[in-house]
């Protein structure tokens, strides 16, 4: 693949942006004085700042480059990650749950487990997230560092180490409100950049219309219905029948409630910025105003996907072409980056180009500061030095933005030397995942959960995903780290007409046995006492009150038309 | 926090889609064959100004 040609007006824009984005780290590091200043902004953010933060964090490597594969490859049909994967657990956790994480002043998503729970279940989710996290953060610079060298021929060193060095500083100097700022930052820098990529390339498809007539192109080559790229839930009833592979009762219940819930509702990468907000009021709104520009996302990523693969099937005519892997299949993750080369000129390019390092970026900051609090506060403060004073848990929280950062590097130099290993890694860690959402919701809605429940779940949860990924296998696919390692033993029980199919059906297995194990177990311990769990769990917990707020400031309202959106959205694109 | 950040924000945009539109009015219309003929940097540098423009102000206006 040929290097895309930068320019002078590139560079300068880049480097203007990358000024900008230590500048604010600096301009902030006089107002970091206690260790809530840096691991929590000193609540102090408004509802909108925290709200964009909420889904930059979101908007890392995954998301940008991910969806935009995903669209080429799956079609419209992409958005059911939005639409049903995000929105409604967005809704959920800024109307129910948010009154307990903020209102418990809680630190952070382990610490609310041990206040409702006990040290074991905060432990377990505590070593898990923070081992997670790096590695997250790893595989986004390792990602970064392979798309820069591929696309412009930079040494894949130098751009792990220069992308780190500047996280490193921004987050070191400013903590998490730096992080936020800059993250607030990016995504009018990811909006503006890719929004001219949207309408030059609908421009060139020939508008909607002429991009859904090309798609019936594509479609019909991959033996489906000609609408199938073009219409999200038309053909769910069969997995044959759609791009997916999934049917959709499995895509409801696996990557819309378990998956989804799981994320939205539980992690902690999301959950800091609304507990940085300023009050109870905003750290609701959080969720929910993050959830308007969320809706609209796939016509920024998923669109130019949708239009790459269609040019690409008519490339003869259109010149654009994506690159193909060694293998022969088509190399979706160039989908984004492609398109940007193919219509940006000079001077936007540098745009694009800065807005797809802001998303890496943003991504790897967020998991920066989740680590740093965890580690801090839910692990150092916990089991090695319990009773010392605020500065020194700000100074270890600066030391560890330090060795978070060096530990990511670290973790991006091994995914280059052993790619399985990364893969083996993300299994373990959606294995570990899974199960959480019946924790917590067991925990804040019944008061008779107890900790060993909560604990014993989470553990069987984990195991009955392995188990059940063990025990089957997606179609075309041989025995190892796709599934079926544990055929030699009982012969592979099941085949899953996809991956996605298998992966959202490992997650409903893992839930449902978390939530039984916890239920059961919960019933045969001893409860905690009614007094202790005030302001932890729904039935004993006052309900915030709305009347003072204005209709558009109430998060029950701002939910419902909020969802009602979605809907709209799920039905025009049915 | 002390630092309203529509001024850091509203700063970078102007000074971005500054660079877009000087460069969009001096630059080679050859240039522009990728992007279907449309002078991009010359358009969408006016709107990220505007854009940079706006947040700069409503963050000063609440300042005082």
């Amino acid at each position: 693949m040929p290097h895309i040609a930068i320019h002078a007006i590139d560079y300068a824009i880049l480097i203007v942006y990358f000024g900008f984005v230590l500048g604010i780290g600096w301009a902030l590091k006089r107002y970091m004085k206690t260790s809530t200043d840096f691991f929590l902004t000193g609540r102090s953010m408004p509802a909108w700042v925290s709200g964009l933060a909420f889904i930059s964090a979101n908007l890392g490597a995954q998301e940008v480059i991910g969806m935009g594969a995903s669209g080429a490859k799956y079609g419209i049909a992409t958005s059911h990650f939005y639409w049903v994967g995000a929105i409604p657990a967005m809704v959920f956790v800024g109307v129910f749950m948010m009154p307990f994480y903020y209102g418990s002043r809680a630190r952070s998503v382990p610490e609310y487990l041990k206040l409702r729970y006990d040290e074991k279940t905060r432990g377990l989710n505590a070593i898990s997230f923070a081992v997670m996290t790096i590695f997250s953060s790893g595989i986004s610079l390792y990602a970064m560092g392979l798309l820069l060298e591929t696309l412009l021929g930079w040494s894949f060193s130098f751009s792990v180490l220069i992308s780190a060095v500047i996280v490193l500083c921004y987050t070191f100097l400013g903590g998490l409100t730096s992080a936020i700022y800059n993250e607030v930052l990016q995504f009018f820098l990811i909006v503006m950049g890719f929004l001219p990529l949207v309408g030059l390339g609908l421009k060139d498809a020939g508008g909607w219309s002429g991009l859904q007539q090309r798609l019936h192109l594509v479609a019909t080559a991959r033996g489906f219905a000609p609408d199938a790229f073009s219409r999200s839930w038309a053909y769910l009833g069969s997995p044959s029948a759609n791009p997916l592979g999934v049917e959709w009762f499995g895509m409801v219940m696996g990557l819309g409630f378990v998956l989804s819930f799981g994320y939205w509702c539980t992690d902690f990468l999301v959950v800091q910025s609304a507990l940085a907000s300023h009050n109870m009021s905003a750290a609701r709104r959080t969720p929910l105003i993050a959830a308007i520009p969320k809706m609209f996302f796939p016509f920024l990523v998923i669109l130019p996907g949708m239009i790459a693969i269609a040019l690409t099937q008519q490339s003869g005519q259109t010149g654009f072409a994506l690159p193909v892997k060694p293998d022969g299949t088509l190399n979706y993750d160039m989908t984004i980056p492609m398109m940007l080369g193919h219509y940006f000129p000079s001077g936007m390019l540098g745009i694009g180009l800065a807005a797809l390092m802001a998303s890496f970026m943003s991504g790897m900051a967020g998991n920066v500061t989740a680590f740093n609090t965890v580690w801090t506060y839910d692990i150092y403060q916990a089991y090695i030095r319990r009773h010392e004073r605020d500065e020194h848990y700000l100074w270890v929280g600066r030391m560890t933005t330090i060795f978070g950062i060096c530990a990511s590097i670290l973790a991006a130099y091994l995914a280059t030397q052993f790619n399985n290993i990364m893969d083996m890694l993300q299994l373990v860690f959606a294995f570990v995942n899974a199960p959480l959402f019946a924790t917590f919701l067991l925990g804040m809605f019944w008061k008779r959960s107890t900790g060993h429940g909560a604990f014993t779940g989470l553990l069987a949860g984990t195991a009955a995903a392995a188990t059940h990924h063990g025990l089957t296998l997606p179609a075309h696919a041989v025995a190892g780290i796709k599934g079926g390692w544990l055929g030699g033993l009982f012969g592979v029980l099941h085949h899953y007409p996809s991956e996605m199919a298998q992966n959202f059906w490992t997650a409903i297995y893992a839930w449902t046995t978390c939530f039984l194990v916890t239920l059961l177990v919960s019933l045969a311990t001893k409860p905690r006492p009614e007094k202790e769990l005030v302001g932890l769990v729904y039935s004993l917990t006052e309900q915030p009150s709305e009347e003072h707020l204005p209709w558009y400031q109430r998060p029950a309202t701002l939910g419902v038309i909020v969802l009602a959106m979605t809907l709209v959205l799920n039905i025009i694109f049915w | 926090m002390g630092l309203d950040i529509r001024l850091p924000i509203g700063l970078l945009f102007t000074v971005l889609g500054l660079l877009l539109l000087g460069y969009g009015a001096v630059s080679d219309p050859a240039i522009y064959q990728p992007s279907l003929g449309i002078n991009v940097n010359l358009g969408w540098g006016a709107v990220m100004a505007a854009f940079g423009i706006t947040m700069f102000l409503f963050g000063r206006r609440r300042k005082t």
